[in-house]
């Protein structure tokens, strides 16, 4: 029994990863031969950034059981700290390397970010913790735009008024512009960078699902009180779940900085729309399914793109799709017919089953 | 004398916030659901009123009714298809994303009827600004008229949930769902009643929102609806009064905000006070402590 | 020299005394029963004791450490664990690992020894899955080890919350109501289990109950709470036979 568990887990967790590799090697093959379409070309890095923020959210929502509104101020922080970094260090690194570095200074930022907000917000609860974190989200990305850096022989000036408030030297360089964000970012992004970054996100999540600290914050989720009277530290391990969701939306932010020569906080890219557009792939994809949660970023993004004529439809079925989903996954008496038709239909079957085991 | 008058513009600002509060927090006490898509309900009134006075040419006193019948309708036909079926649903995220979608479903029927352009909205308030002061408190019609529907709907709230049997019911049905039904009170009726009341509060924040600032376009309920939302947290939740106070504090800070430190970061300080009121007091100004049960 | 020393512990909630003067002494290896009417405060002792909620007065022993007021997770790491009347496992967790997560603290790795899969998450992970069957055989649940918890029935799912308990090795364990809502075959099956746990870890059980069969079946010696206060205190045939105990329980 015990055996047959853990192959289970380790059989669930290959395909995840084999079915990466496969849409991987898919795409690559197409893009070889010639026979992808520029637009779809560059949806590419697009889903591995929403791939990635689908996986990020689910570790929030779904492992941990608390509900963030905020997601897009993390990769928001990710964003801008790496294409600062990219923009300050470009011609003095290497290429790949700075990019490298950028990945780890996204990744970090974002971390700490969601560890300094974690501490207060993750004492509330539900509804509240929901609305604060969205409030962060908003507040990270209002003064991203009241931000201005600059950079002379003197060294950095920063304001928070405007750009003529730096007095930067005539030949000195405005990196961050205030709501114009930072133009000229390298871009570094790339397909198969994406899709390592996918990788490492996956093995960090699953992994960490299946040992003593996964199951730790899972236990909070399941019952608080039950998993403090076992020993065990919630707010720890909230924090702990909550930085490591933030560090790869961290990290999906980088790869979305530096796949636009311009980078702007608009409410578009990192508002609250965005943190939505992100739950929405996590609750049609199951809340707490992995896999489940990367399909449906791929599929919901791809879908529109697919069916071009209906572009302006697109929201309004998102819209009615999520509806009706939780309609059908959540409301007791669609719970209660799935589970009498699975009766009607498999129960005959599993019946059978049983007798051959005894 | 600036001071004064950005005071009175905060006042009537948080009226609004605090008559869409209202909507938020009672749906709240009753349903124990946040529902998301209150400020796009704000939206659909405005558009109504639009399409009635502006596009048709028809007087704003039937824009107004209209606007408020339409959104009460709207509001009670949300809460039967989308959120009824959810009530006892296993998780409490559930209605919440729910919420979410209609939300975007209202917002995106009203860009394919109206398009994402900005309408101008022409203000339904008939009454000539006022000079105090010598001229130099010069008060919007608008802005008074604001003020005083705000007072009268708090007032009439108040007496409509302690003095009536209706509003005694709605006590009833927040205070103990079960225990109200096994008194013979009609739960669903009651539920229904209060997204009705709600959502009608809604289409009169709604057209006071647009004839202070008459630019409107589909997300127009958005932002209003997530500040109201906030108003109803930072004032503690499921509390009427809670509601009106927090409504006011919002649009107070809000609009000194931007007038004394920074007008691009008025938001950022409306949701960063929040977020210190909550530290300080988990459930809001006048929030009920409730422990969970071991 | 007593396991557990409770003097003077009290307890108010807006003026109401819900635990007041509360006194307890349990010896090493002791079954000890507390029982009373609906209201009149066991829980609240056991919350007290698990620093669920903090105390106004009085003083708790465990083994002669003072853990007074500490949080939750400090007693537990004291010493004491427990069950709840109404069951509270992990529902989404398969039952093995509902125990494992009692293992959390004897049994440790660091989060990266655990995402990067370093040896000592293979070996540390095995002894878990190792002590955490030993756990679920002797409640008869190794066959479940598998299933969610949620799935088990009712009476597993009470010998699963003990087993998660135990997983935590403490030195006294607290069962609150063990055999609510069981029938009399499952309560008779219950009996033999805690004194078979007593036996076997050596453990110090104190219970809530109402079943008085099981009381009187297995508790050495027993404390009758009745509107917060002790109404009596000694040896189990002793407070049963007591007047006020049958007055408190049956009303003048």
């Amino acid at each position: 029994m015990k055996k047959l568990k853990i192959n289970k887990t380790t059989k669930h967790n290959f395909i995840t990863y084999l079915m990466v590799f496969i849409a991987f090697a898919a795409a690559s093959l197409l893009l070889a031969a010639g026979q992808m379409s520029s637009l779809m070309e560059g949806l590419l890095v697009p889903l591995c950034i929403y791939v990635m923020l689908a996986i990020s959210l689910n570790l929030t929502v779904g492992i941990l059981g608390e509900l963030s509104l905020g997601h897009a101020g993390f990769m928001c922080v990710g964003a801008f700290s790496s294409a600062f970094f990219s923009k300050c260090t470009e011609g003095t690194l290497p290429d790949g390397f700075r990019f490298f570095i950028a990945i780890l200074i996204g990744a970090a930022a974002a971390g700490v970010f969601g560890i300094l907000i974690g501490i207060p917000v993750l004492r509330l609860k539900g509804d509240y913790l929901a609305i604060v974190t969205l409030a962060f989200g908003e507040i990270i990305k209002n003064l991203v735009n009241v931000l201005y850096i600059g950079k002379d022989q003197n060294g950095f000036h920063f304001s928070m008024k405007d750009s003529i408030s730096l007095n930067l030297d005539p030949e000195g360089q405005i990196i961050v512009n205030g709501a114009q964000g930072i133009t000229g970012t390298p871009n570094d992004s790339s397909f198969i960078i994406g899709i390592i970054l996918i990788f490492i996100s996956l093995a960090v999540i699953l992994n960490l699902i299946n040992s003593r600290d996964g199951r730790a914050i899972m236990s909070i989720r399941d019952n608080r009180i039950a998993a403090e009277s076992v020993g065990i530290n919630i707010t720890k391990y909230k924090l702990m779940a909550f930085s490591i969701s933030a560090a790869i939306a961290g990290a999906a932010g980088v790869l979305y900085a530096h796949n636009l020569s311009t980078l702007t906080a608009s409410p578009k890219n990192f508002g609250y729309n965005m943190s939505i557009m992100i739950l929405v792939f996590v609750v049609l994809g199951g809340i707490g399914n992995i896999r489940g949660s990367m399909i449906a970023a791929v599929i919901l993004t791809l879908l529109p793109e697919l069916l071009r004529g209906l572009s302006d439809y697109r929201m309004l079925i998102y819209a009615i799709v999520l509806i009706a989903m939780m309609l059908f996954n959540w409301s007791p008496r669609a719970v209660e017919w799935k589970e009498g038709m699975k009766e009607k239909y498999l129960g005959g079957l599993k019946k059978r089953r049983e007798k051959e085991v005894k | 004398m600036s001071f004064i008058s950005y005071l009175i513009n905060g006042v009537s600002l948080g009226s609004v916030y605090a008559i869409i509060a209202l909507g938020y927090t009672m749906v709240y006490g009753i349903a124990k659901m946040l529902n998301f898509a209150h400020g796009d309900v704000i939206m659909v009134g405005a558009y109504v009123v639009f399409t009635v006075v502006s596009t048709m040419g028809l007087p704003p006193v039937l824009g107004i009714l209209l606007s408020v019948a339409i959104c009460t309708l709207l509001g009670v036909t949300i809460e039967r298809v989308a959120y009824k079926p959810l009530r006892n649903a296993g998780s409490p995220l559930a209605v919440l994303i729910t919420a979410i979608g209609v939300s975007y479903f209202l917002q995106n029927v009203a860009l394919l009827i109206f398009g994402a352009n900005t309408k101008s909205f022409t203000s339904v308030v008939p009454l000539e600004a006022l000079e105090l002061a010598g001229g130099q408190l010069i008060l919007s019609g608008v802005t008074i008229v604001t003020i005083v529907t705000g007072i009268i709907v708090m007032v009439c709230l108040t007496l409509f949930v302690n003095k009536s049997r209706a509003g005694q019911a709605m006590l009833a049905v927040s205070e103990d769902k079960g225990a109200a039904q096994l008194m013979g009170i009609n739960v669903n009726g009651t539920i229904a009643l209060t997204f009705a009341i709600g959502s009608a509060l809604a289409a009169v924040a709604g057209l006071l929102l647009c004839s202070a600032y008459p630019s409107l376009t589909p997300y127009t309920g958005a932002m209003p609806g997530i500040k109201a939302f906030v108003a109803a947290v930072f004032g503690g939740i499921g509390s009427i009064p809670g509601a009106m106070i927090g409504g006011i504090l919002l649009g107070i800070i809000e609009i000194l905000g931007k007038a004394y430190i920074s007008s691009q970061m008025a938001d950022a300080i409306v949701f960063a006070v929040l977020i210190v009121v909550l530290l300080v007091k988990p459930t809001g100004i006048l929030g009920k402590n409730v422990q969970e049960k071991v | 020299m007593s396991l557990l020393e409770v003097s003077n512990l009290t307890i108010s909630f807006g003026g109401l005394r819900a635990v007041d003067s509360f006194n307890l002494q349990i010896k090493k290896g002791q079954l000890y029963g507390l029982i009373g009417p609906n209201g009149a405060g066991k829980t609240t002792v056991f919350n007290l004791l698990t620093g669920v909620y903090k105390p106004n007065e009085g003083i708790v022993r465990l083994d002669s450490q003072d853990i007074t007021g500490m949080k939750t997770i400090e007693i537990n790491k004291a010493g004491i664990a427990r069950t709840f009347q109404n069951i509270r496992l992990f529902r989404n967790l398969t039952v093995l690992d509902n125990v494992k997560a009692g293992l959390h603290n004897n049994y440790r790795y660091t989060a990266i020894e655990g995402i990067l899969r370093l040896p000592r998450y293979y070996k540390t992970e095995r002894r878990m899955n190792e002590k955490a069957m030993e756990l679920l055989e002797v409640f008869g649940l190794d066959e479940e080890a598998g299933c969610l918890a949620s799935n088990l029935p009712y009476g597993k799912q009470r010998k699963l919350e003990i087993a998660r308990a135990l997983a935590t090795e403490p030195k006294l364990l607290l069962l609150d109501e063990p055999a609510a809502g069981m029938n009399p075959n499952e309560t008779g099956e219950l009996m033999d289990t805690i004194r078979f746990v007593r036996d076997r870890f050596d453990m110090t059980i104190l219970l809530i109950e109402h079943d008085m069969k099981l009381v009187s079946g297995i508790c050495e010696e027993l404390t009758v709470l009745n509107f917060g206060r002790i109404l009596t205190q000694g040896e189990t045939a002793e407070v049963l036979n007591d007047p006020q105990v049958i007055t408190a329980y049956l009303g003048e």
